[in-house]
Protein backbone atom coordinates (compact mmCIF):
# COMPACT_ATOMS: atom_id res chain seq x y z
CA UNK A 1 0.00 0.00 0.00
CA UNK A 2 1.28 3.48 -0.81
CA UNK A 3 2.04 5.86 2.01
CA UNK A 4 3.66 9.27 2.03
CA UNK A 5 7.41 9.74 2.09
CA UNK A 6 7.30 11.20 5.59
CA UNK A 7 5.47 8.16 6.92
CA UNK A 8 7.94 5.86 5.17
CA UNK A 9 10.86 7.56 6.92
CA UNK A 10 9.04 7.49 10.26
CA UNK A 11 8.51 3.74 9.81
CA UNK A 12 12.21 3.11 9.45
CA UNK A 13 12.94 5.22 12.52
CA UNK A 14 10.41 3.23 14.56
CA UNK A 15 11.86 -0.05 13.27
CA UNK A 16 15.39 0.99 14.09
CA UNK A 17 14.50 2.17 17.60
CA UNK A 18 12.72 -1.07 18.49
CA UNK A 19 15.42 -3.23 16.95
CA UNK A 20 18.07 -1.42 19.01
CA UNK A 21 16.02 -1.75 22.21
CA UNK A 22 15.52 -5.46 21.54
CA UNK A 23 19.21 -6.24 21.08
CA UNK A 24 20.75 -3.74 23.51
CA UNK A 25 20.82 -6.01 26.61
CA UNK A 26 22.09 -8.91 24.49
CA UNK A 27 24.85 -6.80 22.95
CA UNK A 28 25.80 -5.51 26.42
CA UNK A 29 26.48 -9.08 27.54
CA UNK A 30 28.26 -10.01 24.32
CA UNK A 31 30.58 -6.99 24.46
CA UNK A 32 31.32 -7.46 28.17
CA UNK A 33 32.19 -11.11 27.56
CA UNK A 34 35.26 -10.06 25.57
CA UNK A 35 36.32 -7.40 28.11
CA UNK A 36 39.08 -7.39 30.65
CA UNK A 37 38.94 -7.19 34.45
CA UNK A 38 40.20 -8.89 37.61
CA UNK A 39 40.31 -12.62 36.86
CA UNK A 40 39.39 -12.20 33.22
CA UNK A 41 42.27 -12.16 30.71
CA UNK A 42 40.18 -10.53 27.96
CA UNK A 43 39.16 -11.63 24.47
CA UNK A 44 38.45 -15.24 23.62
CA UNK A 45 40.50 -16.39 26.62
CA UNK A 46 37.57 -15.29 28.80
CA UNK A 47 35.53 -18.16 27.42
CA UNK A 48 38.25 -20.67 28.21
CA UNK A 49 38.42 -19.22 31.72
CA UNK A 50 34.63 -19.53 32.14
CA UNK A 51 34.75 -23.05 30.68
CA UNK A 52 37.39 -24.23 33.20
CA UNK A 53 37.21 -22.00 36.28
CA UNK A 54 33.45 -21.37 36.09
CA UNK A 55 32.76 -25.09 35.35
CA UNK A 56 30.71 -24.12 32.31
CA UNK A 57 32.20 -27.08 30.45
CA UNK A 58 30.54 -29.39 32.98
CA UNK A 59 27.24 -27.48 32.95
CA UNK A 60 27.06 -27.50 29.16
CA UNK A 61 27.78 -31.23 29.07
CA UNK A 62 24.87 -31.90 31.47
CA UNK A 63 22.61 -29.67 29.40
CA UNK A 64 23.56 -31.52 26.20
CA UNK A 65 22.84 -34.91 27.79
CA UNK A 66 19.52 -33.73 29.28
CA UNK A 67 18.39 -32.09 26.03
CA UNK A 68 19.32 -35.12 23.91
CA UNK A 69 17.33 -37.51 26.11
CA UNK A 70 14.30 -35.24 26.55
CA UNK A 71 14.02 -34.24 22.89
CA UNK A 72 14.52 -37.73 21.44
CA UNK A 73 12.22 -39.57 23.86
CA UNK A 74 9.55 -36.84 23.77
CA UNK A 75 9.60 -36.80 19.95
CA UNK A 76 9.05 -40.55 19.62
CA UNK A 77 6.32 -40.66 22.29
CA UNK A 78 4.57 -37.60 20.85
CA UNK A 79 4.67 -39.07 17.34
CA UNK A 80 3.01 -42.28 18.54
CA UNK A 81 0.34 -40.51 20.60
CA UNK A 82 -0.24 -37.76 18.03
CA UNK A 83 -0.62 -40.42 15.32
CA UNK A 84 -3.22 -42.30 17.38
CA UNK A 85 -5.22 -39.19 18.27
CA UNK A 86 -4.90 -37.64 14.83
CA UNK A 87 -5.74 -40.59 12.58
CA UNK A 88 -7.56 -43.26 14.61
CA UNK A 89 -10.97 -43.30 16.18
CA UNK A 90 -11.26 -45.12 19.45
CA UNK A 91 -13.29 -44.99 22.60
CA UNK A 92 -12.06 -42.26 24.94
CA UNK A 93 -9.93 -40.50 22.31
CA UNK A 94 -11.58 -37.12 22.95
CA UNK A 95 -11.15 -37.35 26.70
CA UNK A 96 -7.53 -38.39 26.21
CA UNK A 97 -6.95 -35.34 24.02
CA UNK A 98 -8.30 -32.99 26.68
CA UNK A 99 -6.18 -34.67 29.32
CA UNK A 100 -3.03 -33.95 27.28
CA UNK A 101 -4.26 -30.40 26.63
CA UNK A 102 -4.43 -29.84 30.38
CA UNK A 103 -0.71 -30.57 30.61
CA UNK A 104 0.16 -27.76 28.20
CA UNK A 105 -1.15 -25.16 30.63
CA UNK A 106 -0.05 -26.83 33.86
CA UNK A 107 2.67 -24.71 35.50
CA UNK A 108 5.82 -26.51 36.67
CA UNK A 109 5.43 -24.59 39.95
CA UNK A 110 2.35 -26.66 40.80
CA UNK A 111 3.96 -30.07 40.38
CA UNK A 112 7.59 -29.52 41.29
CA UNK A 113 7.08 -29.75 45.06
CA UNK A 114 5.38 -33.20 45.19
CA UNK A 115 7.70 -34.38 42.41
CA UNK A 116 10.72 -33.52 44.52
CA UNK A 117 9.50 -35.42 47.58
CA UNK A 118 8.26 -38.45 45.61
CA UNK A 119 11.44 -38.71 43.51
CA UNK A 120 13.53 -38.29 46.66
CA UNK A 121 11.82 -41.24 48.33
CA UNK A 122 12.59 -43.25 45.17
CA UNK A 123 16.25 -42.20 45.43
CA UNK A 124 16.08 -40.39 42.08
CA UNK A 125 16.88 -36.83 43.15
CA UNK A 126 20.43 -35.77 42.31
CA UNK A 127 20.33 -37.94 39.21
CA UNK A 128 19.85 -36.89 35.64
CA UNK A 129 16.48 -38.74 35.62
CA UNK A 130 14.95 -36.28 38.07
CA UNK A 131 15.65 -33.50 35.57
CA UNK A 132 14.77 -35.49 32.47
CA UNK A 133 11.52 -37.32 33.28
CA UNK A 134 9.34 -34.33 34.29
CA UNK A 135 10.55 -32.44 31.22
CA UNK A 136 9.73 -35.36 28.91
CA UNK A 137 6.22 -35.27 30.38
CA UNK A 138 5.91 -31.52 29.70
CA UNK A 139 7.19 -31.83 26.15
CA UNK A 140 4.99 -34.86 25.44
CA UNK A 141 1.86 -32.92 26.41
CA UNK A 142 2.66 -30.22 23.87
CA UNK A 143 4.08 -32.66 21.29
CA UNK A 144 0.96 -34.85 21.29
CA UNK A 145 -1.20 -31.76 20.83
CA UNK A 146 1.04 -30.42 18.06
CA UNK A 147 1.45 -33.66 16.08
CA UNK A 148 -2.21 -34.64 16.46
CA UNK A 149 -3.08 -31.32 14.79
CA UNK A 150 -0.63 -32.12 12.00
CA UNK A 151 -1.83 -35.71 11.43
CA UNK A 152 -5.45 -34.57 11.28
CA UNK A 153 -4.58 -32.47 8.26
CA UNK A 154 -2.97 -35.35 6.33
CA UNK A 155 -5.15 -36.94 3.72
CA UNK A 156 -7.08 -39.96 4.90
CA UNK A 157 -6.60 -41.39 1.44
CA UNK A 158 -2.86 -41.83 2.15
CA UNK A 159 -3.61 -43.90 5.22
CA UNK A 160 -6.28 -45.93 3.44
CA UNK A 161 -4.07 -46.59 0.41
CA UNK A 162 -1.32 -47.85 2.71
CA UNK A 163 -3.81 -50.10 4.49
CA UNK A 164 -5.05 -51.55 1.21
CA UNK A 165 -1.44 -52.28 0.28
CA UNK A 166 -1.24 -54.38 3.40
CA UNK A 167 0.79 -51.98 5.53
CA UNK A 168 0.29 -52.29 9.25
CA UNK A 169 -0.49 -49.17 11.26
CA UNK A 170 3.14 -49.21 12.44
CA UNK A 171 4.56 -49.22 8.90
CA UNK A 172 2.01 -46.61 7.84
CA UNK A 173 3.29 -44.22 10.48
CA UNK A 174 7.02 -44.58 9.83
CA UNK A 175 7.07 -45.20 6.07
CA UNK A 176 4.08 -43.27 4.76
CA UNK A 177 3.18 -40.47 7.18
CA UNK A 178 6.51 -39.54 8.74
CA UNK A 179 8.43 -38.36 5.63
CA UNK A 180 5.97 -35.56 4.76
CA UNK A 181 5.65 -34.71 8.48
CA UNK A 182 9.27 -33.61 8.72
CA UNK A 183 8.59 -29.84 8.97
CA UNK A 184 6.06 -30.36 11.80
CA UNK A 185 8.46 -32.67 13.62
CA UNK A 186 11.34 -30.23 13.16
CA UNK A 187 9.26 -27.44 14.68
CA UNK A 188 8.49 -29.61 17.68
CA UNK A 189 12.14 -30.64 18.05
CA UNK A 190 13.40 -27.03 18.07
CA UNK A 191 10.75 -25.85 20.55
CA UNK A 192 11.29 -28.81 22.82
CA UNK A 193 15.05 -28.26 22.66
CA UNK A 194 14.65 -24.58 23.55
CA UNK A 195 12.34 -25.28 26.51
CA UNK A 196 14.57 -28.04 27.83
CA UNK A 197 17.81 -26.10 27.44
CA UNK A 198 16.34 -22.99 29.10
CA UNK A 199 14.44 -24.74 31.93
CA UNK A 200 15.42 -23.48 35.35
CA UNK A 201 13.02 -24.50 38.13
CA UNK A 202 13.15 -28.29 37.68
CA UNK A 203 16.98 -28.60 37.71
CA UNK A 204 17.15 -26.08 40.57
CA UNK A 205 14.91 -28.22 42.77
CA UNK A 206 16.02 -31.68 41.66
CA UNK A 207 19.82 -31.53 41.93
CA UNK A 208 22.29 -30.13 44.41
CA UNK A 209 25.35 -31.86 42.94
CA UNK A 210 27.47 -29.27 41.10
CA UNK A 211 28.35 -31.73 38.32
CA UNK A 212 24.64 -32.26 37.52
CA UNK A 213 23.80 -28.60 37.16
CA UNK A 214 22.46 -27.56 33.78
CA UNK A 215 23.87 -24.48 32.05
CA UNK A 216 21.22 -21.92 33.18
CA UNK A 217 21.44 -23.23 36.74
CA UNK A 218 25.23 -23.07 36.69
CA UNK A 219 25.01 -19.46 35.53
CA UNK A 220 22.67 -18.50 38.37
CA UNK A 221 24.99 -20.07 40.95
CA UNK A 222 28.05 -18.58 39.32
CA UNK A 223 26.44 -15.16 39.65
CA UNK A 224 25.96 -15.75 43.38
CA UNK A 225 29.53 -16.88 44.00
CA UNK A 226 31.51 -14.82 41.56
CA UNK A 227 31.43 -11.16 42.43
CA UNK A 228 34.66 -9.80 40.94
CA UNK A 229 33.25 -7.90 38.00
CA UNK A 230 30.97 -8.84 35.17
CA UNK A 231 33.31 -10.15 32.48
CA UNK A 232 33.48 -13.88 33.29
CA UNK A 233 29.78 -13.92 34.18
CA UNK A 234 29.03 -12.40 30.76
CA UNK A 235 31.25 -15.02 29.07
CA UNK A 236 29.30 -17.73 30.90
CA UNK A 237 25.99 -16.13 29.89
CA UNK A 238 27.06 -16.18 26.24
CA UNK A 239 27.96 -19.88 26.50
CA UNK A 240 24.53 -20.63 28.01
CA UNK A 241 22.56 -18.68 25.40
CA UNK A 242 24.61 -19.52 22.31
CA UNK A 243 23.33 -23.02 21.39
CA UNK A 244 19.68 -21.94 21.24
CA UNK A 245 20.51 -18.66 19.51
CA UNK A 246 22.45 -20.52 16.80
CA UNK A 247 19.56 -22.93 16.25
CA UNK A 248 17.17 -19.97 16.24
CA UNK A 249 19.10 -18.04 13.61
CA UNK A 250 19.13 -21.06 11.29
CA UNK A 251 15.58 -22.26 11.93
CA UNK A 252 13.78 -19.08 12.97
CA UNK A 253 10.78 -19.88 10.76
CA UNK A 254 10.21 -23.05 12.76
CA UNK A 255 10.55 -21.23 16.07
CA UNK A 256 8.16 -18.44 15.17
CA UNK A 257 5.58 -20.71 13.50
CA UNK A 258 5.59 -23.09 16.45
CA UNK A 259 5.36 -20.42 19.11
CA UNK A 260 2.57 -18.62 17.31
CA UNK A 261 0.42 -21.48 16.07
CA UNK A 262 0.66 -24.15 18.64
CA UNK A 263 1.87 -22.91 21.89
CA UNK A 264 -0.39 -22.19 24.76
CA UNK A 265 2.22 -23.90 26.86
CA UNK A 266 4.20 -20.96 28.21
CA UNK B 1 -2.60 -52.42 -7.93
CA UNK B 2 -4.37 -55.59 -6.91
CA UNK B 3 -5.53 -56.25 -3.44
CA UNK B 4 -4.65 -59.77 -2.47
CA UNK B 5 -6.89 -61.72 -0.17
CA UNK B 6 -3.99 -62.12 2.23
CA UNK B 7 -3.57 -58.37 2.59
CA UNK B 8 -7.26 -58.01 3.16
CA UNK B 9 -7.16 -60.53 5.98
CA UNK B 10 -4.08 -59.14 7.77
CA UNK B 11 -4.99 -55.48 7.41
CA UNK B 12 -8.73 -55.03 7.34
CA UNK B 13 -10.06 -51.54 6.70
CA UNK B 14 -10.40 -50.10 10.17
CA UNK B 15 -7.96 -51.05 12.88
CA UNK B 16 -9.11 -52.79 15.99
CA UNK B 17 -10.40 -50.05 18.22
CA UNK B 18 -7.97 -50.68 21.05
CA UNK B 19 -4.83 -50.09 18.99
CA UNK B 20 -5.11 -46.33 19.45
CA UNK B 21 -4.62 -46.77 23.16
CA UNK B 22 -1.51 -48.86 22.53
CA UNK B 23 0.06 -46.01 20.57
CA UNK B 24 -0.93 -43.41 23.16
CA UNK B 25 0.07 -45.53 26.15
CA UNK B 26 3.80 -44.68 26.41
CA UNK B 27 3.11 -40.95 26.24
CA UNK B 28 0.21 -41.23 28.65
CA UNK B 29 2.31 -43.21 31.10
CA UNK B 30 5.12 -40.64 31.30
CA UNK B 31 2.67 -37.74 31.29
CA UNK B 32 0.51 -39.36 33.95
CA UNK B 33 3.39 -40.26 36.22
CA UNK B 34 5.28 -36.97 36.04
CA UNK B 35 2.57 -34.34 35.58
CA UNK B 36 -0.92 -35.62 36.37
CA UNK B 37 -0.07 -37.69 39.43
CA UNK B 38 2.09 -34.92 40.97
CA UNK B 39 -0.77 -32.46 40.47
CA UNK B 40 -3.10 -34.76 42.37
CA UNK B 41 -0.41 -35.20 45.04
CA UNK B 42 -0.04 -31.41 45.26
CA UNK B 43 -3.77 -31.09 45.89
CA UNK B 44 -3.50 -33.80 48.57
CA UNK B 45 -0.41 -32.34 50.30
CA UNK B 46 -2.01 -28.89 50.27
CA UNK B 47 -4.52 -30.19 52.82
CA UNK B 48 -1.78 -31.06 55.32
CA UNK B 49 0.50 -29.15 57.59
CA UNK B 50 3.81 -30.70 56.56
CA UNK B 51 7.46 -29.65 56.90
CA UNK B 52 8.77 -32.29 54.46
CA UNK B 53 10.53 -34.25 57.22
CA UNK B 54 8.19 -35.36 60.02
CA UNK B 55 4.70 -36.78 59.69
CA UNK B 56 2.22 -34.21 58.44
CA UNK B 57 -0.98 -33.34 60.25
CA UNK B 58 -4.36 -32.85 58.64
CA UNK B 59 -5.04 -29.15 58.13
CA UNK B 60 -8.15 -29.12 55.97
CA UNK B 61 -8.39 -25.85 54.10
CA UNK B 62 -6.11 -23.97 56.53
CA UNK B 63 -3.35 -23.57 53.93
CA UNK B 64 -5.79 -22.07 51.45
CA UNK B 65 -7.12 -19.79 54.16
CA UNK B 66 -3.56 -18.65 54.74
CA UNK B 67 -3.05 -17.98 51.00
CA UNK B 68 -6.11 -15.73 51.13
CA UNK B 69 -5.35 -14.00 54.42
CA UNK B 70 -1.58 -13.81 54.90
CA UNK B 71 -0.40 -10.31 54.00
CA UNK B 72 2.83 -11.47 52.39
CA UNK B 73 1.11 -14.06 50.20
CA UNK B 74 -1.68 -11.71 49.26
CA UNK B 75 0.82 -9.10 48.21
CA UNK B 76 2.62 -11.76 46.12
CA UNK B 77 -0.59 -12.28 44.13
CA UNK B 78 -0.97 -8.48 43.97
CA UNK B 79 2.55 -8.18 42.53
CA UNK B 80 1.59 -10.74 39.88
CA UNK B 81 -1.29 -8.44 38.88
CA UNK B 82 1.12 -5.52 38.51
CA UNK B 83 3.44 -7.71 36.43
CA UNK B 84 0.50 -8.59 34.14
CA UNK B 85 0.28 -4.91 33.17
CA UNK B 86 3.97 -4.93 32.24
CA UNK B 87 4.07 -8.40 30.65
CA UNK B 88 0.71 -8.34 28.84
CA UNK B 89 -0.90 -4.87 28.82
CA UNK B 90 2.00 -2.70 27.70
CA UNK B 91 3.35 -5.22 25.13
CA UNK B 92 -0.15 -5.58 23.65
CA UNK B 93 -0.50 -1.82 23.12
CA UNK B 94 3.07 -1.45 21.81
CA UNK B 95 2.85 -4.56 19.65
CA UNK B 96 -0.48 -3.51 18.10
CA UNK B 97 0.80 -0.01 17.35
CA UNK B 98 4.10 -1.25 15.96
CA UNK B 99 2.50 -3.92 13.78
CA UNK B 100 -0.16 -1.50 12.52
CA UNK B 101 2.53 0.99 11.49
CA UNK B 102 4.57 -1.70 9.74
CA UNK B 103 1.51 -3.21 8.09
CA UNK B 104 0.49 0.06 6.38
CA UNK B 105 3.60 0.42 4.30
CA UNK B 106 5.86 -1.92 2.39
CA UNK B 107 8.95 -1.86 4.57
CA UNK B 108 12.25 -3.36 3.50
CA UNK B 109 14.01 -5.56 5.99
CA UNK B 110 10.81 -6.70 7.72
CA UNK B 111 12.06 -10.29 7.94
CA UNK B 112 15.24 -9.08 9.61
CA UNK B 113 13.25 -6.92 12.02
CA UNK B 114 10.98 -9.84 12.90
CA UNK B 115 13.97 -12.04 13.63
CA UNK B 116 15.54 -9.38 15.86
CA UNK B 117 12.49 -8.43 17.97
CA UNK B 118 11.64 -12.11 18.51
CA UNK B 119 15.19 -12.95 19.64
CA UNK B 120 14.56 -12.21 23.38
CA UNK B 121 11.99 -15.05 23.40
CA UNK B 122 14.61 -17.72 22.78
CA UNK B 123 17.27 -16.59 25.24
CA UNK B 124 17.34 -18.36 28.61
CA UNK B 125 15.60 -16.24 31.25
CA UNK B 126 18.67 -16.55 33.47
CA UNK B 127 20.77 -14.86 30.79
CA UNK B 128 18.10 -12.16 30.36
CA UNK B 129 18.11 -11.61 34.12
CA UNK B 130 21.91 -11.39 34.29
CA UNK B 131 21.93 -8.83 31.46
CA UNK B 132 19.28 -6.64 33.09
CA UNK B 133 20.87 -6.83 36.52
CA UNK B 134 23.89 -5.27 34.87
CA UNK B 135 21.81 -2.54 33.20
CA UNK B 136 20.03 -1.73 36.50
CA UNK B 137 23.21 -1.81 38.63
CA UNK B 138 24.32 1.38 40.44
CA UNK B 139 27.19 1.68 37.93
CA UNK B 140 25.09 0.26 35.09
CA UNK B 141 24.09 1.78 31.78
CA UNK B 142 20.66 3.03 32.91
CA UNK B 143 22.27 5.32 35.48
CA UNK B 144 24.96 6.29 32.94
CA UNK B 145 22.22 7.30 30.53
CA UNK B 146 20.47 9.41 33.18
CA UNK B 147 23.73 11.17 34.01
CA UNK B 148 24.40 11.82 30.32
CA UNK B 149 21.10 13.67 29.92
CA UNK B 150 21.58 15.60 33.14
CA UNK B 151 19.22 13.54 35.28
CA UNK B 152 21.98 11.87 37.28
CA UNK B 153 20.13 12.70 40.50
CA UNK B 154 17.45 10.16 39.59
CA UNK B 155 20.05 7.37 39.46
CA UNK B 156 19.82 4.57 42.00
CA UNK B 157 20.19 0.81 42.50
CA UNK B 158 16.97 0.11 40.66
CA UNK B 159 16.42 -3.47 41.82
CA UNK B 160 17.11 -2.49 45.43
CA UNK B 161 14.62 0.37 45.52
CA UNK B 162 11.45 -0.41 47.49
CA UNK B 163 9.16 1.60 45.23
CA UNK B 164 10.77 0.85 41.88
CA UNK B 165 12.03 -2.74 42.04
CA UNK B 166 8.70 -4.23 40.91
CA UNK B 167 8.27 -1.92 37.90
CA UNK B 168 11.96 -2.54 37.08
CA UNK B 169 11.32 -6.30 36.97
CA UNK B 170 8.12 -5.62 35.01
CA UNK B 171 9.98 -3.64 32.35
CA UNK B 172 12.15 -6.68 31.68
CA UNK B 173 8.89 -8.49 30.90
CA UNK B 174 7.82 -5.68 28.58
CA UNK B 175 11.15 -6.01 26.83
CA UNK B 176 10.88 -9.70 26.07
CA UNK B 177 7.13 -9.93 25.39
CA UNK B 178 6.76 -6.96 23.02
CA UNK B 179 8.54 -8.78 20.19
CA UNK B 180 6.33 -11.84 20.57
CA UNK B 181 3.15 -9.74 20.46
CA UNK B 182 4.41 -7.70 17.48
CA UNK B 183 5.22 -10.79 15.43
CA UNK B 184 1.83 -12.32 16.31
CA UNK B 185 -0.04 -9.17 15.31
CA UNK B 186 1.93 -8.86 12.06
CA UNK B 187 0.92 -12.41 11.18
CA UNK B 188 -2.74 -11.59 11.85
CA UNK B 189 -2.70 -8.29 9.98
CA UNK B 190 -0.96 -9.88 7.02
CA UNK B 191 -4.11 -11.91 6.40
CA UNK B 192 -6.42 -8.89 6.09
CA UNK B 193 -7.73 -8.35 2.57
CA UNK B 194 -5.95 -5.31 1.10
CA UNK B 195 -9.12 -4.29 -0.72
CA UNK B 196 -10.76 -3.50 2.60
CA UNK B 197 -8.14 -0.82 3.19
CA UNK B 198 -8.47 0.57 -0.34
CA UNK B 199 -12.23 0.81 0.11
CA UNK B 200 -11.85 2.51 3.50
CA UNK B 201 -9.52 5.07 1.93
CA UNK B 202 -11.91 5.82 -0.87
CA UNK B 203 -14.47 6.51 1.86
CA UNK B 204 -12.01 9.00 3.33
CA UNK B 205 -10.92 7.02 6.39
CA UNK B 206 -7.63 8.10 7.98
CA UNK B 207 -5.06 5.79 9.55
CA UNK B 208 -6.77 5.87 12.95
CA UNK B 209 -10.23 4.99 11.65
CA UNK B 210 -8.65 2.36 9.45
CA UNK B 211 -7.04 0.81 12.50
CA UNK B 212 -10.19 0.69 14.64
CA UNK B 213 -12.59 -0.24 11.83
CA UNK B 214 -10.57 -2.88 9.98
CA UNK B 215 -7.27 -3.89 11.56
CA UNK B 216 -8.30 -4.31 15.19
CA UNK B 217 -11.37 -6.51 14.59
CA UNK B 218 -9.35 -8.66 12.18
CA UNK B 219 -6.71 -9.63 14.76
CA UNK B 220 -9.10 -10.61 17.58
CA UNK B 221 -7.91 -14.20 17.57
CA UNK B 222 -4.26 -13.15 17.70
CA UNK B 223 -5.00 -10.78 20.59
CA UNK B 224 -6.53 -13.67 22.51
CA UNK B 225 -3.47 -15.86 21.92
CA UNK B 226 -1.10 -13.01 22.80
CA UNK B 227 -2.92 -12.19 26.03
CA UNK B 228 -3.07 -15.83 27.10
CA UNK B 229 0.66 -16.35 26.47
CA UNK B 230 1.80 -13.13 28.12
CA UNK B 231 -0.52 -13.27 31.14
CA UNK B 232 0.59 -16.83 31.89
CA UNK B 233 4.22 -15.74 31.46
CA UNK B 234 3.59 -12.98 34.02
CA UNK B 235 2.21 -15.53 36.47
CA UNK B 236 5.21 -17.83 35.98
CA UNK B 237 8.09 -15.42 36.44
CA UNK B 238 10.03 -17.68 38.76
CA UNK B 239 13.51 -17.67 37.18
CA UNK B 240 13.44 -13.93 36.47
CA UNK B 241 12.59 -13.09 40.09
CA UNK B 242 14.96 -15.72 41.50
CA UNK B 243 17.95 -14.33 39.61
CA UNK B 244 17.22 -10.58 39.75
CA UNK B 245 15.82 -9.92 43.24
CA UNK B 246 14.98 -13.14 45.16
CA UNK B 247 11.68 -11.42 45.97
CA UNK B 248 13.34 -8.41 47.59
CA UNK B 249 13.92 -5.76 48.67
CA UNK B 250 11.79 -6.81 51.61
CA UNK B 251 8.88 -8.58 49.99
CA UNK B 252 8.42 -6.08 47.18
CA UNK B 253 8.97 -8.33 44.16
CA UNK B 254 7.75 -11.62 45.54
CA UNK B 255 5.32 -13.46 43.23
CA UNK B 256 3.29 -16.68 43.70
CA UNK B 257 5.66 -18.85 41.65
CA UNK B 258 8.56 -17.65 43.78
CA UNK B 259 6.57 -18.21 46.98
CA UNK B 260 5.99 -21.87 46.00
CA UNK B 261 9.75 -22.41 45.92
CA UNK B 262 10.47 -20.23 48.95
CA UNK B 263 7.83 -21.81 51.21
CA UNK B 264 8.64 -25.41 50.21
CA UNK B 265 12.42 -25.39 50.09
CA UNK B 266 13.53 -22.46 52.25
CA UNK B 267 10.84 -22.11 54.92
CA UNK B 268 9.77 -25.77 55.05
CA UNK B 269 6.04 -25.09 54.74
CA UNK B 270 5.42 -27.78 52.13
CA UNK B 271 1.64 -27.93 52.55
CA UNK B 272 1.36 -24.18 52.16
CA UNK B 273 3.63 -24.25 49.10
CA UNK B 274 1.38 -26.86 47.48
CA UNK B 275 -1.69 -24.74 48.26
CA UNK B 276 -0.05 -21.76 46.52
CA UNK B 277 0.85 -23.97 43.54
CA UNK B 278 -2.69 -25.34 43.24
CA UNK B 279 -4.16 -21.83 43.53
CA UNK B 280 -1.77 -20.62 40.82
CA UNK B 281 -2.84 -23.49 38.55
CA UNK B 282 -6.52 -22.71 39.06
CA UNK B 283 -5.87 -19.03 38.33
CA UNK B 284 -3.98 -19.91 35.12
CA UNK B 285 -6.76 -22.24 33.90
CA UNK B 286 -9.42 -19.66 34.76
CA UNK B 287 -7.62 -16.80 33.01
CA UNK B 288 -7.01 -18.83 29.84
CA UNK B 289 -10.69 -19.78 29.83
CA UNK B 290 -11.96 -16.25 30.43
CA UNK B 291 -9.70 -14.67 27.78
CA UNK B 292 -10.79 -17.22 25.17
CA UNK B 293 -14.47 -16.78 26.03
CA UNK B 294 -14.33 -12.98 26.07
CA UNK B 295 -12.66 -12.79 22.69
CA UNK B 296 -14.98 -15.39 21.15
CA UNK B 297 -18.07 -13.65 22.42
CA UNK B 298 -16.79 -10.36 21.01
CA UNK B 299 -16.71 -12.05 17.61
CA UNK B 300 -20.44 -12.54 17.41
Amino acid sequence: MRVGRGEQVANYVVLAVFAVLAVYPIVTVLVSAFGHDAGAPGGLANFREAWDVGHFGTYLRTSVVVSLIVVSVATVLSLLAGYALGTMRFRGATVLFYVFLLGIMMPAEAVVVPLYFDLRSLGLTDTVWAIVLPQIAQSVAFGTFWLRAYFRTTHRSMVEAARLDGASSWTTLWKVLLPPARPAVTTFVVLSFMWTWNEFLIPLVMVTDDSLRTAPLGLAFFQGQYTQGFTLLAAGAVLVALPVVIVYLFLQRHFIAGMLEGSVRE
Amino acid sequence: MSVTSRARRSAPPGEPRTIGWLYAAPALLVYGAFLLYPLIRAAQISLYDWDGLTVGTWAGLDNYRQVAQDDGLRSAFGHALVLMVFFAGVPLVLGLALAAVLNRAKVRGLAFFRTVVFLPQVIAMVVVAVAWRRIYAPDGSLNDLLSAVGLGDLGRAWLGDYALALPAVGLIGTWFETGLVTVLMLAGMGRVDRQLYEAARLDGAGPVREFFAITLPAVRGEISVALTLTVIAALKTFDLVYVTTKGGPGNETSVPSYEVYHQAFEVGAVGLACAIGVTLTVVIFAISFVITRLVERGDA
